[in-house]
């Protein structure tokens, strides 16, 4: 089926090999890692698929440069900036556009031929939809933009997808017969749904030309933001970032790992190692430990000093809670309660929150946090447990409210777990003034940091894969 | 299908019952013509490892799996001399020169022969599915680089053995940790998500042709809400042709609630999973004007 606007342009002109050595340095730009093997590789599976069918370009270029979901994103992003700006093209040069609506300038004829413009769109639409056509969809939307979406967008992407969707008069469900009283097959939501991903990544792609810049390139950065406001609102944000912290974890510890401890005998490898005594196992060999999961333990301030924080602690904790098995989370203001429960058996974050703060049984008398304490009741709690294997968290604010911070204690935690990091909501500027005993505790801790956004969590989990701590 | 078109990559992997996406099917024929290992990523059960399974059984090769699992190492996945054999041939040539029994105990006869070595070894082509690399660590990953970029295995007694014939490698990840950069630059890239409806209902309606259609897309549209809901596991694509195929058995016309509560243990399979679809998309099918569309 022909496009609305006639062939598509030829493909691969003189200048390709230029054109898509400078996409490659774009994408690295934007901090893809594209080596010159995947530039080779590139180049090579371009010799073997088709090149003017742009789903087939697209994805042989993505299969051989983007190896990540998130490289994947940019390389969406940054493809249709580089590559294919026909449809727009097009439009201008029809002169589909809104003029004559609500205004009512311009005569009757051009109103007319408008008019069946729009009416030919939508017909257009609705048959790629009901086909499923992927690429003239994408056509579609962007043609649909082009004619009532420019320049007059409210800015906010998601607004303009209902706005065109609107004018387009497309819904869901049952579709009005066509003129010649056909019944039509009714479009479901997923259907639309498409349609609408289509206009979005579109108009997306539109801010992106006029604004010149791209949205955050990495998933993490864009949640450069203050801190979460509402529980829900940066849920996601927090839970993707933890969920890059689950992946470095998983890895690390591993070169720890040594057969010298290890207990039972592997009889083949003894067996082989006797080859070299003619036989007779002089040398026993022993079987290697199983890496064993990391263990977390997170111990995370609730009280009021730290309130605007705690939700973002508490979110952050409901995200670890989604990605470890084998993680204990504690909450405490005066004394230390264990609230692994709760976030195992509860899904729902509002919820879990409520939960804490009712039967938590951390609010005691005071209110105020009792630090050294708070250490005492973990020791005693889980001392058995700790070993070099786990990685305890603290989150809290290190104001003691005058009391006895029990640093020695604290020394102790630090020496049974493998590491311990401490997570501080407030700018390295305050600590150590007032109450705050931050220097105390620092000492033992193999890392503290300030965290307030999810770029501080970003940061953080960087430096504990090993990573250099990216620039705050 | 040694070489041929992305078109006609799908129509083959359709063939065998393997119904691929467009860049599911690009990239297999990427991997056949380029000879690039394949690694493919995406969320438990959409068909990942059902992808190699395909592609051995559209190009008639045979398929040569090697699971991988913490603590995997060498010796369990490349090769592993034969002691016992070896120890056998000192005894039994007792009057042989050691040069001799050193030379001989150190030939292909006494290797056993791991997945990985039997891919590379075997005089016909095979497909190489290492399955779940993400389970493994860094070292083993290490340990098959050589293998994705040359195609060869260097035992330090008999020197490299390469590959006769060009295996198609396919590596699968659940993305529970980040592969290194230096395995991902030797392969290409391919994400597999959850199939979308229409797709989801072909392959349904594939494996379960008995199904009435109405009845198959509804139930799709079921397992997309199930989806979308935040499940610790949603159901797999495996799950929903499973689920297809109870509802044939169950005689059911329509997905009701009652045939839902009844079957939902197939497709929901955690035990806080099951109380938030019941809460959430049972009450959806106990509502009649929720029904169709």
């Amino acid at each position: 089926m022909p496009t609305p606007y006639g062939p598509r342009a030829e493909a691969g002109p003189p200048g390709l090999a230029a054109k898509l050595l400078g996409f490659c340095e774009e994408l690295r730009s934007e901090g893809v890692a594209v080596g010159t093997s995947e530039i080779l590789d590139a180049f090579a599976a371009l010799e073997m698929v088709e090149w003017t069918s742009q789903a087939d370009f697209r994805e042989a270029l993505a299969a051989t440069i983007a190896k990540s979901q998130d490289d994947r994103r940019v390389f969406e992003l940054l493809f249709d900036r580089y590559f294919f700006r026909a449809a727009e093209a097009e439009a201008v040069q029809r002169e589909i556009g809104e003029r004559g609506e609500g205004g009512g300038e311009g005569d009757e004829g051009a109103e007319a031929s408008e008019r069946i413009d729009m009416d030919e769109l939508r017909e257009q639409i609705r048959e790629a939809i009901m086909e499923g056509d992927e690429d003239r969809l994408r056509d579609l939307a962007r043609l649909a933009i082009a004619a009532f979406g420019r320049g007059e967008g409210s800015g906010v992407v998601g607004v303009d997808v209902q706005r065109i969707r609107r004018t387009l008069g497309l819904t869901a469900g049952q579709q009005p017969p066509t003129e010649d009283g056909e019944v039509r097959p009714p479009i479901d939501r997923e259907q639309l749904n498409r349609f609408e991903r289509h206009l979005r990544r579109e108009l997306e792609r539109d801010l992106i030309e006029r604004t010149e810049t791209l949205p955050p390139s990495r998933p993490l950065a864009e949640l450069d933001r203050a801190l979460p406001t509402s529980p829900t609102q940066d849920l996601a944000a927090v839970h993707r970032a933890v969920s890059q912290m689950k992946r470095r974890l998983a890895t690390l510890g591993h070169e720890q790992r040594g057969r010298r401890q290890a207990s039972a005998v592997d009889v083949r490898r003894t067996m082989r190692a006797s080859l070299e005594t003619g036989g007779v196992p002089l040398r026993l060999k022993y079987r290697p430990k199983r890496p064993r999961r990391p263990e977390i333990y997170v111990l995370c301030d609730v009280s009021t000093s730290v309130t605007s924080a705690s939700v973002f602690f508490l979110s952050v904790l409901h995200a670890l809670h989604d990605s470890f098995r084998k993680l204990r989370s504690f909450v405490f203001i005066e004394r230390i309660s264990e609230v692994t429960d709760v976030f195992e058996h509860e899904r729902d974050f509002r919820v879990v929150a409520e939960k804490i703060s009712s039967e938590g049984g951390v609010a005691d008398v005071s209110g105020y946090t009792d630090y050294g304490r708070v250490w005492l009741e973990f020791l005693t709690e889980i001392s058995d447990e700790l070993d070099p294997r786990s990685t305890v968290i603290v989150l809290g604010d290190a104001r003691t409210n005058g009391r006895e911070p029990h640093a020695e204690v604290f020394a102790q935690v630090a020496e049974r777990a493998g590491r311990l990091f401490w997570l501080n909501p407030e700018p390295k500027l305050y600590w150590n003034y007032g109450d705050s005993v931050m220097a105390a505790y620092e000492r033992h801790c193999d890392g503290a940091f300030e965290c307030w956004t999810t770029r501080h969590l970003e940061n953080f989990v960087n430096v504990v894969a090993g990573g250099v701590p990216a620039d705050t | 299908m040694a070489e041929g078109s992305v078109a006609e990559t799908k129509e083959a992997l359709a063939k065998v019952g393997y119904l691929a996406d467009e860049p599911a099917a690009l990239v297999s024929y990427l991997a056949q013509n380029l000879g690039k290992p394949v690694l493919v990523e995406g969320p438990a059960g959409v068909g990942k490892t059902e992808l190699a399974k395909a592609l051995s059984r559209a190009t008639g090769r045979e398929l040569v799996r090697l699971q991988c699992y913490e603590g995997l190492d060498e010796a369990k996945a490349m090769y592993e001399w034969n002691y016992r054999k070896q120890l056998l041939r000192i005894q039994a040539g007792g009057e042989a020169g050691w040069e001799d029994v050193q030379d001989d105990i150190f030939s292909s006869d006494f290797l056993l022969e791991r997945p990985l070595m039997q891919a590379i070894a075997s005089p016909e082509p095979v497909v190489l599915l290492i399955d779940e690399i993400d389970k493994t660590d860094q070292e083993f990953e290490a340990m098959l680089l050589e293998l994705l970029s040359d195609f060869q295995i260097t035992i330090p007694e008999l020197g490299q053995i390469s590959a006769t014939t060009m295996p198609i490698v396919v590596l699968t990840s659940n993305d529970s940790r980040e592969l290194t950069e230096a395995l991902k630059r030797r392969c290409l890239y391919l994400w597999l998500d959850y199939p979308n409806l229409e797709r989801e209902m072909e392959i349904v309606r594939l494996h379960v042709p008995d199904l009435a259609e109405t009845l198959t897309r509804r139930m799709v549209e079921v397992i997309g809400m199930v989806r979308a809901l935040d499940l610790k596991k949603p159901p797999s694509i495996a799950e929903s042709i499973d689920w297809a195929r109870t509802l044939l058995l169950m005689g059911a016309e329509d997905i009701d609630r009652e045939t839902f509560e009844q079957s939902m243990s197939i497709i929901v399979k955690h035990r806080t999973d099951i109380d938030l679809v019941a809460e959430r998309v049972g009450v959806k099918l106990a509502d009649p004007l929720r029904t169709q569309g």
